[in-house]
């Protein structure tokens, strides 16, 4: 009993922010079924989310015994095994709810769980493995070619599913985890211009002012990069650029569109704007105090769609007005908070780099599922960790908690 | 450099904690943008959302007869409501709602319009659904989210066709009325049901509309509705004003029972103590019960390309030679001049015609002989009154009828009237007919022909004058509403001469007189008969209109009603319209006396069912009252079948 309870209390601050997070959210999946009129799938939801939580804990009380040395050895292949994984999805995965066009989950068993969860881990711990094992820093563009594939191909597996939302988790993880190995921010941001060439190729003296700055950049930075690197990151500018129409004009309208009704929701109130138009209006309506628990109208008159998935922080927003979401943000932050200073306390490069991956993927989940309510962000099918409807997504949250738990104090039981 | 040294490791954090803070600030930014900032804008949104506001319509005012008797009230009713959608989502539901309720695809044109054109507004497709269509509908409830059943007041005609034209009809304002300056005021809007035609209902259309409530029911995304909404007060309906007609709504269903169904024509009762209106009908009539909740195309088609006309109220609009009742306007008009006095004879006696440039007949070939005025409004002889007419001049005739009002309006309390014609001096004969009148005009238009034309009211309105004193004020049907605009009518007669012309016309119904077998056992019938030539009776096309206005009362009393009918087409006076007045006279006298009502009434009826009645020996003795001015030298036996005198 007394071990058991070691592993619970080995990191309260993290644990007790995630624990909040997880009755909140079935708190509010619960009150997400409560509509005029309730489909059963969203009545019950709050029970299975219960039991996935039951689940969880317990797969957390054993993942957060395993030794960080197991961990480390277990990254390559349980990586190779989530590439596995994606792959066959491609082939035989199916679709739910909203997402039923896509190939994004398994069923096994009568148990539906998304590959792309796992990748999400495996590829947090081989990054960590790869990027510790190198003793030094990445400090140039070369170094983060292996570190850039090895988050690209489940990236591009997710995309293929298709899966915006979850994909951009990898670029958090990759961008998290080469930071914390040492990465310059300016080679960080060389590394990103392309993606930014490519939103700003829309306006053609936007570009050209952009493509001017970052040949300055690489001048500035000339005695950090090899040559062929700054041709590369260049290329790589123009490429975007280049390409930018084409893929713009080869995307199927509804994404066309959900990237326009960003910049303009009432350019489709009814169909791609619907979402993002209905969530400002709950949360506009919850106002500073909210409508009362389980009270808000967008949500009970079914205006609000996902309202128990994507769309949970809406509810919030609307129930529980400015002041909830505030509070609910606060213990986000929280625990994020936690996690960048389990990871500074960290000896153990791997650990501290496991936790930023941890780290980059969550914060990508939650400002782009929170940006995504109130118009922020545009709209991509995104969860939010730990309140969002979605066993194997809250399982998988809690098995991060505990590799981060684990790693975070691995020298505590060193010592200890 | 250590890249895992502490001190590196604590600046990286710094980098991290400002990445997040910064992250977590855009997204607090955010909500306090939309709930702090905008909330009032949004909570608004959220309201309009899943409120929506619904109409209480108003019942229409109660419309009641002289003795409280309902003529048109509301009964609660069914109406199919699409809630506000774009314009294309409503025609859809429109398109799948014909299939359950197949009433409306002859409106769909119609329905489809105002869908597109009321973006925002709730549109009643069906106002008077028939309960096995409601429920019809509702068995497939799910199936029509946008679409709303209430009950609302439907408007009820008692008297159903009996009130067609006194009432007019109601229906839905249209873009056209909209515009105009009546309905340039609260509450008139698009949807609104309004009065129609040219009867009680337009005329007082401001009384009776009411003033429509609101109700807000909440709606869920796909437009169901799931239930009232308390927050917002509901505001109810007030309904419009009730108004007590001078209609006695008995006497117009049994007029509409008595008029010949296959006939034209029209009736007018006036009261004449007051010379309010009793009755008022046309035939062919209309329910206008047809037009409650919107009167299908083919119904419509049908009373507006009907020859027979039943949506014109020939009693107001309708104009026709008055022909022989016109007699005593040129006998009233002679006294009023003091040109005649009521006991004498003209120059020339009757020989069955009068030489007058050319040979002017009578109506009667073998002449009246020497009479005096009552004489000459017993048997209307046209002798007598082409010599009165000359005696009066065209000049003078012409501008004392126009006086008396036979170029006008009576300026009845309803939304039309046509004015008489009558030429307002010679010029007329100029504009119309291209040459200047000479004197022999006046023959023909002082016996009721020539130009010459006026509606059943107008003669209703003269007799009502002869009825009381000479004057008659505008006839109304709805007494306490606004002063009526028509002027009243004004005859200056002394009661001798009153007396003379009321003694001719009862001996029109006496024994010997035209009218003799519209005779009643309980009261003195007066009145004149009158066969109107039309441009196709002269052609040969259709038989001669025939006119009867009269008046009847207690025996030796002043009359208490006047009744006109007019049956186009009709032939003789005394024949089809005498009996129609008389049956008329008996109900009302009857029924206003506490007598009880037979069917039988007129002496011809009870000769043709029941053989002479016993009564009729009274109205021998009668006719020898000592109170007579002439002596008549009534035949006291009479013939078992009068021929019907012809009435000219």
């Amino acid at each position: 009993m007394g071990r058991w309870f070691r592993s619970w209390s080995m990191d309260p601050p993290l644990v007790a922010g995630v624990l909040i997070l997880s009755i909140f959210g079935i708190a509010m999946i619960y009150s997400a079924g409560v509509t005029i009129s309730p489909q059963r799938v969203v009545q019950v939801a709050w029970i299975r989310q219960l039991a996935w939580f039951g689940i969880a804990l317990g797969v957390f009380t054993v993942v957060s015994r395993i030794p960080t040395g197991w961990l480390e050895w277990v990254a390559v292949p349980a990586y190779v095994m989530s590439l596995v994984l994606l792959a066959v999805t491609l082939v035989i995965g199916t679709g739910v709810g909203t997402a039923a066009g896509t190939k994004s989950s398994i069923a096994i068993a009568g148990f539906r769980f998304q590959p792309a969860e796992v990748a999400k881990l495996a590829t947090v711990l081989v990054l960590a493995r790869y990027l510790a094992s190198r003793g030094s820093a990445p400090a140039s563009l070369r170094d983060m070619v292996a570190p850039g594939f090895l988050a690209a191909v489940p990236l591009g597996l997710v995309l293929l599913q298709p899966d915006l939302g979850t994909a951009q988790a990898f670029v958090g993880i990759l961008f998290a985890t080469l930071f914390w190995a040492g990465a310059p921010v300016s080679l960080l941001l060389l590394l990103a211009s392309p993606v930014a060439a490519l939103i700003l190729a829309f306006d053609t003296r936007v570009w050209s002012v952009y493509i001017v700055a970052v040949m300055g950049a690489l001048y500035l930075l000339r005695y950090r990069l090899f040559l062929y690197e700054s041709a590369a990151v260049l290329l790589t500018n123009f490429a975007a650029g280049t390409i930018a129409r084409p893929l713009w004009d080869s995307m199927p309208p509804y994404q066309q569109n959900r990237i326009l009704v960003y910049l303009d929701p009432q350019v489709d109130p009814r169909e791609s704007g619907y979402h993002i138009i209905q969530s400002k209006i709950a949360i506009g309506n919850g106002g500073m105090w909210g409508k009362g628990f389980t009270d808000g109208t967008q949500k009970r008159y079914d205006f609000l769609p996902e309202q128990h998935t994507d769309f949970i922080f809406s509810v919030v927003g609307e129930e529980l007005g400015f002041v909830g979401v505030i509070l609910a943000l606060l213990v986000f932050a929280w625990v994020m908070a936690r996690l960048v200073r389990l990871a500074a306390d960290a000896e153990d490069p791997f650990a501290g780099i496991v936790l930023m991956g941890i780290f980059g993927a969550w914060l990508v989940h939650i400002f782009v599922n929170v940006g995504m309510t109130v118009g922020v962000v545009p709209i991509t099918g995104i969860p939010l960790p730990f309140v969002s409807y979605g066993g194997s997504f809250l399982l998988m949250s809690w098995v991060a908690v505990a590799l981060a738990v684990r790693v975070g104090h691995d020298d505590e039981r060193v010592t200890g | 450099m250590n890249v895992n040294h502490p001190l590196v490791r604590q600046r990286r954090a710094q980098v991290v904690y400002g990445v997040l803070l910064a992250l977590i600030g855009v997204l607090g930014l955010g909500f306090f943008r939309i709930q702090v900032l905008r909330s009032n804008t949004y909570r608004l949104t959220a309201e309009s959302n899943r409120l929506r506001p619904l109409d209480l319509p108003a019942p229409r005012g109660t419309v009641f007869d002289r003795n409280g008797r309902v003529i048109a009230d509301n009964v609660p009713g069914y109406a199919v409501t699409l809630l506000p959608a774009p314009g294309d989502s409503m025609v859809a539901t429109l398109r799948r709602l014909e299939e359950v309720l197949p009433g409306l695809a002859a409106r769909h044109d119609q329905l489809e319009a105002q869908a597109r054109a009321s973006y925002g507004q709730a549109l009643v497709v069906d106002g008077d659904a028939s309960y096995e269509e409601v429920a019809a509908l509702e068995e497939r409830r799910a199936e029509f989210p946008g679409v709303y059943i209430e009950t609302r007041p439907v408007r009820r005609y008692a008297g159903g066709a009996a009130v067609g034209h006194l009432m007019g009809y109601i229906g839905e304002i249209d873009g056209e009325e909209l515009a105009s300056d009546f309905y340039d005021r609260e509450p008139y809007e698009q949807g609104l049901v309004v009065g129609k035609g040219v009867g009680i209902e337009r005329q007082y259309e401001h009384l009776l509309q009411g003033r429509k409530g609101v109700r807000y029911v909440e709606v869920d995304a796909r437009r169901r509705i799931v239930g009232d909404f308390s927050g917002i007060e509901t505001r109810l309906a007030v309904p419009g004003q009730d108004i007590h007609l001078s209609i006695d709504l008995e006497l117009q269903e049994w007029i509409h029972h008595i008029f010949p169904d296959s006939m034209m024509g029209a009736v007018v009762a006036l009261d004449p103590t007051d010379g309010n209106v009793l009755a008022l009908y046309s035939a062919p009539s209309f329910d206008p019960n047809l037009f409650v909740g919107g009167i299908d195309t083919e119904t419509w088609r049908a009373l507006n390309t009907d020859p027979r006309r039943p949506m014109y109220n020939k009693a107001i609009l309708g104009r026709f030679a008055p022909a022989s009742p016109f007699k005593l306007a040129t006998a009233a008009i002679g006294l009023d001049l003091g040109v005649v006095r009521p006991d004498e004879h003209m120059p020339q006696p009757c020989t069955g015609g009068f030489q007058y440039g050319r040979y002017w007949r009578c109506w009667k070939v073998g002449g009246h002989g020497d009479i005096d005025l009552l004489e000459a409004v017993q048997h209307s002889c046209d002798v007598y009154f082409y010599q009165l007419g000359l005696r009066i001049g065209l000049q003078r005739l012409l501008s004392e009828a126009t006086e008396l009002g036979f170029s006008t309006t009576c300026g009845i309390d309803l939304p039309a009237e046509s004015p008489g014609i009558f030429p307002r001096g010679p010029e007329y004969w100029e504009q119309v007919f291209g040459y200047a009148p000479n004197e022999s005009e006046v023959l023909s238009l002082s016996i009721g022909q020539g130009p010459n034309s006026q509606t059943p009211l107008k003669m209703a309105q003269f007799y009502t004058a002869l009825a009381r004193d000479g004057s008659a004020p505008a006839p109304r049907i709805y007494p306490d509403g606004p002063a009526p605009e028509g002027d009243p009518w004004r005859l200056d007669l002394s009661d001798e001469a009153l007396a003379t012309l009321r003694e001719g016309l009862r001996r029109v119904t006496a024994p010997g007189g035209t009218a003799h077998m519209a005779s009643l056992e309980l009261w003195d019938l007066y009145g004149k008969t009158g066969t109107g030539e039309s441009n196709l009776t002269q052609s040969g096309l259709a038989d001669t209109d025939a006119w009867f206005v009269g008046m009847a009362g207690p025996r030796g009393g002043d009359p208490e009603v006047v009744v006109v009918v007019l049956v186009q087409s009709g032939g003789g006076g005394s024949a089809t319209a005498a009996p129609i007045v008389a049956k008329a006279a008996d109900f009302y006298l009857r029924r206003k006396h506490g007598i009880p009502v037979d069917t039988i009434q007129t002496l011809g009826e009870h000769v043709r069912t029941r053989g002479w009645p016993s009564w009729y020996r009274t109205i021998l003795d009668d006719a020898e009252r000592p109170t007579d001015p002439g002596s008549a030298g009534a035949d006291p036996v009479p013939a078992p079948t009068p021929a019907p005198g012809a009435g000219g």
